[in-house]
Order: structure tokens, then C-alpha cells, then sequence
């Protein structure tokens, strides 16, 4: 007996409709919302940031990636280190962290992207834990330890410095566009239609003469440029970075975002990164028991709806198929 | 010389208690193929609950019988404790998941070791706590110039009996011959009349309780526990599993003593700081070059 678990389904005006409301609330909500609503307005845009890399792995190849927050740390210490060693203004970092990140990325996962599932999962994860070891260790005294690095100069753009929490607000959010903007346009190409290919059925893809191993390292190389941005936009917002920040929990967020919200899908990426972020702050008020209630609400939300609130039609198929 | 021995030593017992927490990982992926995030933090629970056993009970009992009165009822108490634990777990967060798919059951595991870390810290608080003197074997035995602790010994020893028994379980018994039919084959072993919820509850039994052990041992060996340890000694463990083949009972066993004696040997000999380092990668370099572990069999592709 195979349940069915409807993905949503609305019609073109209905989806033009619901994009302007949100894109409508999204800009007015910092002018009626608190600094602090508006500061968690930012992690939500952080971590659909972050969502939307991971989505490219795994919501679109079907990659089992848990160590996310690796590639978010990378970009966050490239952007720290370059501007408080060399004065490089923050914001001329973030193709800089993206590249780094990607650069990273692609040297990591060239050797064990051949590997599946749950394999993968585990590699990812070692290499989340190397990377924050590394981080607290201090090589060469450049990443400053388990104290992190201080002193992150502001981003500013023409003439203006990004200070208020609105600003980070705007900055994060016009990043999430772009990036949504984008990683549509790839999900409609063929490389997009590639990946989806391997994710259903690798072998099948390669028989067709889909180049698996370069698209899948090209999947990776983006995500993981997508998460150094995100760690540019977190070190700016901070002014510290810290190994704490870049735990293996960081990188299970990320990943239960793209799960809860939709696999493979870009508003349901992002609407899965409010709800990791805020499932914790609406339930605040039972402070030490709110993460308790958000371990239950996972396993919950995968029985009633597998594939996430929101998922693409074309990823259903793989997040019920067994394996 | 001394200082080799001592650390092989220290290896062999910090193995153990990776090889006991191995079996947990490697008998739920036998059956289920689900890597089974929850089971670190049961370890941690089993911790948990053996501590409270001995503060509660170390008036009565080991007043009465003095400590080795003591130990056997703290460890059977965690044991059952936690497995009553793995199987509600399994009933409630895995049995109506894994159906559905496999990721699903992976987000279900993780939010269960999410529950688990969580309660551990709302119950007994975030602060470190202490396995107290009175609840550890002290003494130790002197050979020539090399120092054994009881407890070291305690610790190997029952790691040695218990591993041969679920050994002996698994591949000597009828029972056991139904585990293996069902890790290899689900269906066709449900078709040859073996019940598969029965092979599922004693794999969620077993394997939670013998992280439980390794909990209680855990605590009297280090003596500080706190509710985050379950993760790292999960994550160790996990380590151990693939090292040795996962799915594979002798192999998490192996693994589990490779693994800490090349934890000890790193510690001892390069760096602390970085043993962890060197753990992980040697994860990565053994997935990379025998992703099916030392013990492991080769898995045809299925197409």
C-alpha cells in the first residue's frame, strides 16, 4: 500500500499572485516590523541562502550532503581573514567567498563524488566536523582558534554603509533574488533537466550520455559558491566569525530546511528556511523545550508530507522511492 | 616501549566503547538501511539514566552489597531502559516513515537525535554531570612497570563476552539466521515466513542497549558527561561502522578497536588537538579507496 502525497499544484495567475504578494511583503515588512522581527528576517533570508545551495545538491541531483555549513564557514573565514589582515572591503569580498568556497568545494568533492546515498552523507559529514576542527585549531595562527576572528570592517555600497538591520535585511534578500532568479533560469535548462535526470536514475542518465560526474561536481561547486555568499553576508552581519557558528546542527537545519520546505523546489526552499528559523522563535516562550518540539515536528511534518510542505511534482518521485 | 603499551591500551578501551555503539548503527542498517542519527543520543540517555540508577540506588544497594552489587543493576537498569527508549523511537518515528522513502526516514532520524539531545538536556539540565567516586571500580593492578585500572579491565572483558554472545547470536542461532535472511532480503524473508517485526524490535532493543553499556562505562571511565556526548561518540562510532563494513557485526567490531587505538596512538603521538582530524580523514580515505570497509563485502549495483 503506497500512500500519495500530492505536490501543490496552481494554476499560472495564482502563482503570479502569490509571487507579488510575498515579493510585496518581503520589501514592506521591515517598515511595520520590530528591529528584532527584522533581524530575524535576515536569518531567514540567511538560511534561504544557504537552502537554495543545498537545494542544487540535493533537492536537484539527490545528493546526500550534511556538512553544508563547511562551504558557509569557508566563505565567512575568506571574507574575515582577507578583510581584517588585508583591508579588502567586505562587500568586493563576496565573488571572493563564493569563489573560494567553490574552489573548495571542487577539490573536496572531486575524490567522493562518486559515491551514493548514505555514503555520501557520511563523507559530508567528516568533512563539516575536518573543517570546523581545523577552524578551532588554528593553523598557521590565521584563523584565530576557538575565538574566531573580530573586527570585520561594515560593507558599504556606493557611499553608503550597510549598518541597521534593515540594511542587512535588503542586502540578504536582494542575494536570495538574484540567486532564486538565477538557479530558475538552471532549473529550466538543460543542465537543469540533466540533474534531475541523474537524480531519478544515474545509470540511465550516463546510458544517454549525461556527463554524471561533471554535472554533479558542477552541482556542488554552485551550492557550495551559493553558501560562501551566504558566509559573506553572515560575516558582514556579524563582524566575528567563530568555528561555534559552523556546527554539524547548522548544517542538519540546513538540510531539514530544503526537506521541510519542498525538495527541489525554489519557494519551497525558502519557505522551509522560515520555518527552520521560525519554529524556534514563535516557540520561545518554552525556551529549553522548543528544540524538543522541533525534533518531533520533523518527523511529524515527514509523515503527513515526505517531500516537504511545498515540493517540485518532478522530485516526488525520488524522495518515495525506495532505495 | 611503556608508553606504547599503555596507549594501546587506552586505545583498546576507547574501542570498545566505539565498537558498542558500531553494533547499534550496523545492526539498524543491516535491516533498515537508515542510519539511524538517534542512536549517539540513546548512548548519551543510557549515560543519563545509568547515573541516576547509582545515585539512587547507591544508598541502598551499595551500602548493602558494596559496588559490585552496584554495577550490575545500574547497567542492567540503562540497558532497558534505553532499549524501551530505541523501540518507542522505532515505533513512533521510523515504522511509519521508513515506507514512504528514504530521505524522509534520514530528516525522521535526525529529528529524533534532535528530541533526544533535547530531553536528555531538559531533564537532567545543561550542566556537566559527574559519575561520582563511590559508583567506579578504583582499583588497579601493577604489572612490573605498566599500571592496569580494574575498571579497564571490566570494560574489555564484558566487551569481549558481549560481543561474542550477540555474535554467537546472529550467525549460531535460528533467530540470528532470520536477521541475516532479512538484512539480505526483506521481502523474499518475509515470504519464507519470518517475521519482520519481531527481527526489527530486537534490533532496536539490542542495539540501543548495548550503547547503553558503552554509556555507563563511558561515565565511570571519563567521569564527566554532559547531553552533547552523545553526538560526538555517535559520530565516532559511525566512524568505526564504516571502517570496519557496515551491516557487517564482526566489521564494527574491528572497526571500533582500530578506531580507538588509532585515536590513541594519534593522541598520544602527534597531536590531541588533532586526532580528530586524523579520525575523519581517515573516513574520508577509506570511503574513498574501499567504500565497503575493511570487512565488508562488495554490493553488486542494482540497475
Amino acid at each position: 500500500m503506497r500512500r500519495k502525497f500530492p505536490a501543490f499544484a496552481l494554476s499560472r495567475p495564482a502563482r503570479l499572485a502569490l509571487l507579488f504578494a510575498s515579493i510585496a511583503f518581503l520589501i514592506s515588512f521591515p517598515f511595520w516590523a520590530s528591529r528584532y522581527w527584522v533581524d530575524v528576517g535576515f536569518y531567514v533570508g540567511l538560511y534561504a541562502l544557504l537552502g537554495l545551495g543545498l537545494n542544487v545538491i540535493l533537492g536537484e541531483v539527490g545528493l546526500f550532503n550534511l556538512g553544508h555549513a563547511a562551504f558557509w564557514a569557508i566563505g565567512a573565514y575568506t571574507t574575515a581573514i582577507l578583510n581584517v589582515r588585508f583591508g579588502v572591503p567586505t562587500l568586493a569580498l563576496l565573488p571572493v567567498s563564493a569563489l573560494v568556497a567553490a574552489g573548495c568545494a571542487w577539490l573536496i568533492s572531486s575524490p567522493i563524488i562518486h559515491l551514493r546515498g548514505d555514503y555520501l552523507c557520511i563523507v559530508t559529514i567528516a568533512l563539516g566536523e575536518i573543517v570546523r576542527l581545523v577552524l578551532i585549531n588554528n593553523p598557521g595562527g590565521v584563523t584565530g582558534g576557538p575565538n574566531g576572528i573580530g573586527g570585520i570592517a561594515r560593507p558599504f555600497i556606493f557611499g553608503h554603509t550597510i549598518r541597521t538591520p534593515t540594511d542587512f535585511y535588503f542586502l540578504i534578500w536582494v542575494l536570495v533574488a538574484l540567486c532564486a532568479l538565477g538557479l530558475r533560469q538552471l532549473q529550466r535548462s538543460r543542465i537543469g533537466r540533466a540533474w534531475n535526470y541523474i537524480r531519478e536514475d544515474e545509470i540511465a542518465a550516463a546510458a544517454m550520455g549525461v556527463d554524471v560526474r561533471a554535472l554533479k561536481l558542477l552541482a556542488f561547486v554552485l551550492g557550495a559558491s551559493l553558501a560562501g555568499i551566504a558566509g559573506n553576508a553572515f560575516a558582514a552581519k556579524m563582524r566575528m566569525v567563530s568555528p561555534d557558528s559552523f556546527t554539524f546542527m547548522e548544517s542538519c537545519l540546513i538540510f531539514c530546511a530544503v526537506l521541510l520546505g519542498g525538495m527541489g523546489s525554489i519557494p519551497g526552499t525558502i519557505l522551509g528556511a522560515a520555518l527552520v528559523v521560525l519554529f524556534p522563535e514563535i516557540f520561545r516562550p518554552a525556551a529549553q523545550y522548543r528544540m524538543l518540539f522541533f525534533g518531533l515536528a520533523l518527523a511529524a511534518t515527514m509523515y503527513f508530507r515526505p517531500g516537504g510542505v511545498w515540493p517540485r511534482r518532478r522530485a516526488m518521485e525520488f524522495v518515495t522511492k525506495e532505495r | 616501549m611503556l608508553t606504547f603499551i599503555q596507549q594501546i591500551l587506552n586505545g583498546l578501551t576507547i574501542g570498545s566503547f566505539y565498537a558498542f555503539v558500531a553494533l547499534g548503527y550496523s545492526l539498524v542498517y543491516a535491516i533498515l538501511k537508515l542510519i539511524n542519527f538517534a542512536h549517539g543520543d540513546l548512548f548519551g540517555l543510557g549515560t543519563y539514566l545509568g547515573y541516576t540508577v547509582f545515585v539512587y540506588a547507591s544508598g541502598v544497594i551499595g551500602s548493602k552489597f558494596g559496588i559490585w552489587g552496584l554495577l550490575p543493576m545500574g547497567f542492567v537498569a540503562a540497558a532497558m531502559g534505553t532499549a524501551a527508549a530505541g523501540l518507542a523511537i522505532e515505533r513512533v518515528a521510523y515504522r511509519p516513515i521508513y515506507p514512504i522513502g528514504r530521505l524522509p526516514a534520514v530528516v525522521s532520524a535526525l529529528g529524533m537525535a534532535i528530541f533526544l539531545s533535547n530531553f536528555i538536556m531538559a531533564v537532567w539540565g545543561p550542566r556537566y554531570l559527574a559519575y561520582q567516586e563511590a559508583f567506579i571500580p578504583t582499583g588497579f593492578w601493577q604489572i612490573g612497570e605498566l599500571r592496569i585500572r580494574t575498571l579497564q579491565i571490566l570494560i574489555l572483558l564484558s566487551s569481549v563476552v558481549l560481543l561474542c554472545l550477540l555474535y554467537y547470536v546472529i550467525e549460531k542461532t535460528t533467530f540470528g539466521a532470520a536477521v541475516r535472511a532479512v538484512a539480505l532480503d526483506r521481502e523474499t524473508a518475509a515470504l519464507m515466513g519470518i517475521d519482520f517485526l519481531k527481527v526489527i524490535r530486537f534490533v532496536f532493543a539490542v542495539g540501543p542497549a548495548l550503547g547503553a553499556v558503552a554509556g555507563v562505562f563511558v561515565g565511570m571511565y571519563y567521569r564527566q558527561i554532559s547531553f552533547t556526548m552523545g553526538w560526538v561518540y555517535g559520530l565516532k562510532a559511525f566512524t568505526a561502522t564504516i571502517l570496519g563494513g557496515i551491516g557487517n557485526i564482526p566489521g564494527a567490531m574491528v572497526g571500533g578497536i582500530l578506531l580507538g587505538i588509532l585515536e590513541a596512538l594519534t593522541a598520544g603521538y602527534i597531536s590531541a588537538a588533532w586526532k580528530d582530524v586524523f579520525v575523519f580523514a581517515a573516513l574520508m580515505l577509506m570511503l574513498i579507496f574501499r567504500p565497503t570497509g575493511l570487512l565488508g563485502e562488495k554490493i553488486a549495483e542494482k540497475v
